[in-house]
């Protein structure tokens, strides 16, 4: 074992740095990061064992014991429940014959459950090794699980289940696009080589006015300038300058950049070329996540094509000194990398935790040098402004919310998917094209952004109303909001916290259990009114978006729907105990070996 | 005018907090003139025979008989106040939460090194005898609890300032020498 | 605004002095003026994860242990907004973990507490959560008692002589996150180490073996001023 984890280690050279991908290779071929690893990788990169450990236990993605041959990963999305995920998770434990969080004894098949893995318009969807499985049913369960027993190749398996398959360029997966185009930016016929071919005829000062006057804004939810972004990382004058195309999408209910990285990889990386050329960065890497890996040689073929174009590599298009490359990074299993800092603290290996600002990464980003993080969507963007111009791109949308946007939407609707739209659309004309006639509330943004009520429907998705990655889960009237939404989205934040920031870490859980005693019908009003006192503290106090919002589903609920948790509070007393006599003498009981005598007051 | 009535219970404590009580001295001859006292410790009266203004709780709840005296204590006092630590957090007591209530029954009786005399290993369960809660409970998680006076013991000092403040109706006044955890 | 090449700056209207790049919180501090903390050490990167000794600074929340003073801010910090915060941090500590102050040896010389008292704080405002946390005992040097661990990260900042991390976080989330102790090389620590990671740490979680109780109830640090009244002036 030693010698297969040493030469691991040196295939990257024994960089410290490159930590992530030594342990994704280890967990590849033990199926686990087994403890004589910790001691090896220690040992061999001068650190101690907890360091190595610290960043382990920090990724869903690495266990310590043998995850199984088969590792199952079944989402467990509050969505995917609509479509049935819990038949489908009983019929795995039945056909496997062990639980969720097991493995079979013969270490074959072990079952884990994983939250939100970017396919929300297909569900009930597992991860497989490295290999998709979605629209699953209790039959395609059988026949998976037959399959596995048997040995067979995993994407062999899935080509026997599959209804159909996608495929493109070597990428072959049950996933499906589910794309709808209301208007076109994005997707274009934009020629290849086009854009970046003009982008070489500008000096990297008009490339980044051009941007700047399109009015581009980050696609992942923040909506910071992407032109301004650009200029603050040139003024920061880095010996070295690197662009990072930000593929982590862990926003539940977001799987937007999955059907751009399949369906436009070419005009992303197009992008991230220009971009390149106007940051004057020579290193490049797209941060996938690790749900994404299905991807992955795909993405590298497009790459090496690229590359064989001369459309990447050293002197790109014949421009003499115009080198840049693309490197992809995968994760490991971790939805605050997807904050920038967080993801360049996991690029150099380590946990992902946000990094403090100042400074930003524009100035001190990956290895301390100035550095870009933008959102996919945003890059694949670059190249039909590059050829269309910024007045075009403005001439679509609103004012503040120039272009399109590309939305996820799921939930109860006849067409999930992802909708190119302008900017401006209303809350209302969503649902009606997507078939939503019952919709009791939306979620926009995803659990981090707002929980909406029909008084909002009119409102119109724009940075200057409701501002959006572009999640959009839609809740049927059918549904119980708290229990299936909001709880589960509650302890996702939990499980998600770095755990850096006291309130993130500490004050989400003593949320959730406030949450938990009103739904379990011990609350009172006033536990309703400090449910959403406590709630604001976190907003101001903690570090990074994922702190700053992990009480958002409990306080926009409690703003829009404060009727749901007054529906559960059975007294106008303004103190309920939850200690319950029963339950507390039961053990005891038990142990001594008598019958509890509950006095009947 | 009749003097406000004030009641005190240990339910799992260690007296510590009455001793402490005990320690504002010559006051005790001020304090009777102030407040009349009614279910207590200190006259050995067992049972409510009316209700009380005040009611002092020290002990955190760790059998079924500290629940039923602390819900009668809320029954037939005005005001409750939790004092000392384990009243307000478990205190020592609860430093067994951790610990499954079984594994605490078995150290105590069956495995750990005292157990010498329970040749029999005879386990506790007479339904005369209280039963041992599955943890320490703080007295705020049962009952409502209107104030608290932390410390262990709370100074006998803060128990007077308070005693006097809710029956005076005046401002209380918390010196930081006097609020202590310890 | 600069005076003597030195920035200047207010904090809740007094004028204050600093140099160019240190963090509010030391130039507070050299100023006479306490901002409260649990994770800043002198000598270790600011972690700014306690968040207690968040200010605000042109209206914004930022914590002052990493943020540099730049000439001409107005700084607030005792406002009843922020005490406020700060103070529920402080209970939101107290009940996520296991702090039996009577049993404690920081007992007196716990910052945590200190910081309790100076709030005034006679009950959490939340329920007690009694976490299992678990202790190891296990190295020769160090008694680890995670029951007690405020995850301030200021044992995970420093380093042995060697370089080498003895502390380090492990898992993540509210209900997994914990420090973890690497035995052989605590075990390995001169007495003078071990008795400096018990002095870093601002609770009772780490602690030398064999040490503990030394200075009588009355004369602890904490026993008769604030913490912080050493600093204000």
């Amino acid at each position: 074992m030693k010698g297969k984890i040493s030469s691991i280690i040196n295939k990257y050279n024994q960089d410290r740095g490159r930590l992530l991908d030594m342990l994704l290779d280890i967990q590849n071929e033990f199926s686990c990061i087994p403890h004589e690893a910790v001691g090896v990788l220690a040992e061999e990169l001068d650190i101690s064992e907890v360091n190595v450990e610290e960043t382990v236990s920090f990724y869903h993605f690495f266990t310590r014991e043998p995850a199984g041959k088969y590792a199952v990963y079944l989402n467990n999305s509050p969505v995917s429940f609509i479509y049935g995920r819990a038949e489908v998770a009983e019929t795995f434990e039945k056909e496997v014959g062990v639980s969720f969080n097991e493995v079979t004894e013969d270490g074959l098949i072990g079952l884990w459950e994983t939250a939100d893995i970017g396919m929300n318009d297909q569900e009930p969807a597992a991860i497989i090794n490295d290999t998709l499985f979605t629209e699953l049913t209790r039959a395609k369960v059988k026949k998976i699980v037959r399959a596995m027993k048997e040995g067979k190749e995993i994407k062999e398996i899935a080509e026997d289940v599959a209804e159909a398959m996608y495929n493109r360029d070597g990428l072959r997966t049950m996933v499906k696009n589910n794309l709808h185009t209301k208007a076109t930016v994005l997707f274009s016929e934009v020629e290849l080589g086009k854009a970046l071919k003009k982008a070489v005829g500008l000096s990297p000062e008009e490339i980044v006015e051009e941007i700047k006057d399109s009015n581009l804004r980050g696609r992942g939810g923040a909506g910071f300038p992407t032109g301004l972004k650009w200029d603050f990382c040139r003024r920061s004058k880095g010996e070295r300058v690197f662009l990072i195309c930000n593929a982590d999408e862990g926003e539940p209910g977001t799987f937007k950049d999955r059907v751009i990285m399949t369906q436009l990889p070419e005009q992303l990386f197009e992008s991230m070329a220009i971009a390149a050329h106007a940051l004057e960065a020579q290193e490049g890497f797209v941060y996938l996540r690790y749900e994404y890996s299905y991807m992955k040689d795909y993405l590298e073929g497009v790459l090496q094509k690229m590359r064989d174009d001369n459309l990447l590599g050293k002197n790109i298009l014949g421009k003499e000194g115009f080198d840049f490359d693309i490197r992809i990074q995968l994760g490991a299993g971790s939805y605050v990398c997807g904050a920038e800092s967080a993801l360049i603290e996991s690029m150099e290996g380590k946990r992902g935790e946000p990094r403090n600002r100042p400074p930003f990464p524009v100035q001190r980003g990956y290895q301390d040098y100035p550095t870009v993080v933008n959102n996919v969507e945003t890059l694949a963007k670059v190249a039909p402004i590059m050829i269309r111009g910024a007045e075009w791109f403005k001439s679509i949308g609103t004012k503040e919310s120039a272009g399109t946007k590309l939305l996820s939407i799921s939930g109860d609707c006849q067409e999930p998917g992802v909708y190119e739209m302008e900017w401006g659309m209303t809350i209302r004309e969503m649902l009606e094209m997507v078939g939503a006639p019952d919709t009791q509330a939306v979620i926009v943004g995803g659990p981090s952004g707002v929980c909406i009520d029909p008084t909002h429907f009119g409102r119109s998705v724009a940075f200057e109303d409701l501002a959006t990655g572009g999640s959009m889960i839609l809740v049927g009237e059918q549904r119980d909001l708290l229990e299936e939404f909001i709880l589960p989205f509650t302890n996702f934040f939990i499980e998600e916290s770095c755990g850096s920031c006291t309130p993130c870490r500490d004050l989400t859980v003593i949320l959730r259990d406030k949450l938990l005693k009103i739904l379990n019908g011990n609350g009172s009003q006033k536990d309703i009114d400090e449910l959403y006192e406590w709630g604001q503290m976190g907003k101001d106090a903690n570090r990074c978006g994922l702190g700053q919002t992990s009480a958002n589903p409990i306080l926009t609920t409690i703003e829009n729907f404060r009727n749901l948790y007054e529906e559960r509070v059975q007294t106008d007393e303004d103190y309920v105990s939850t200690f319950d006599f029963e339950k507390a003498v039961a053990d005891s009981c038990e142990a001594v070996g008598r019958v509890p005598n509950i006095p009947s007051h | 005018m009749s003097k406000p009535i004030v009641a005190t219970t240990s339910l799992a404590g260690c007296f510590g907090c009455h001793m402490s009580f005990l320690d504002i001295d010559e006051r005790i001859l001020e304090l009777i003139d102030l407040v009349e006292f009614h279910k207590s410790p200190i006259n050995d009266i067992k049972e409510f025979t009316k209700q009380c203004d005040i009611g002092l709780i020290e002990g955190g709840c760790a059998n079924s008989e500290n629940i039923e005296v602390l819900r009668d204590f809320r029954e037939h006092c005005d005001i409750l106040v939790s004092l000392g630590e384990c009243a307000i957090m478990g205190g020592l007591p609860s430093l067994r939460n951790g610990i499954p209530v079984k594994e605490c029954i078995h150290e105590a009786y069956l495995d750990g090194p005292t157990v010498g005399s329970n040749t029999q290993k005879v386990l506790p369960n007479d339904d005369e005898l209280p039963m041992i809660l599955d943890r320490v409970y703080p007295c705020h998680e049962v009952v409502k609890i209107d104030y608290y006076l932390p410390g262990c013991a709370p100074r006998a000092d803060l128990i007077w300032n308070a005693v006097v403040a809710l029956v005076t109706g005046d401002e209380m006044e918390l010196p930081y020498e006097l609020v202590k955890f310890d | 605004m600069k005076k003597d090449g030195k920035l200047y700056f207010e904090i809740d209207g007094k004028p204050c002095y600093a140099e160019e790049g240190q963090s509010i919180i030391d130039a507070a501090t050299e100023n006479g003026v306490f901002i409260p903390s649990l994770c800043h050490m002198e000598g270790v990167k600011p972690a700014g994860s306690c968040r207690i000794c968040n200010v605000k600074v042109d209206g914004r929340n930022m914590t002052a242990c990493t943020t540099p003073v730049e000439d001409g801010m107005i700084v607030e910090n005792d406002i009843p907004e922020l005490t406020e915060l700060r103070k529920a941090i402080v209970e939101t500590l107290f009940v996520s973990g296991n702090h039996h102050c009577p049993t404690c040896e920081k007992s007196g010389n716990c910052e945590l507490q200190a910081l309790a008292y100076r709030f005034q704080m006679l009950v959490p405002r939340f329920p007690y959560k009694f976490p299992e946390k678990g202790v190891n005992p296990r190295s020769d040097q160090i008694y680890h008692d995670r029951n007690r661990c405020i995850l301030c990260k200021r044992c995970i900042r420093t380093v042995t002589k060697d370089g080498k991390h003895v502390f380090a976080y492990h898992g993540r989330g509210g209900e997994d996150l914990h420090v973890a102790i690497d035995e052989e090389l605590a075990s390995r620590l001169t007495d003078e180490e071990a008795l400096e990671a018990m002095e870093n740490c601002p609770v009772g979680a780490i602690l030398k073996k064999e040490r503990g109780f030394e200075v009588p109830i009355g004369e602890r640090k904490y026993d008769h001023q604030p913490i912080g009244s050493e600093i204000e002036n």
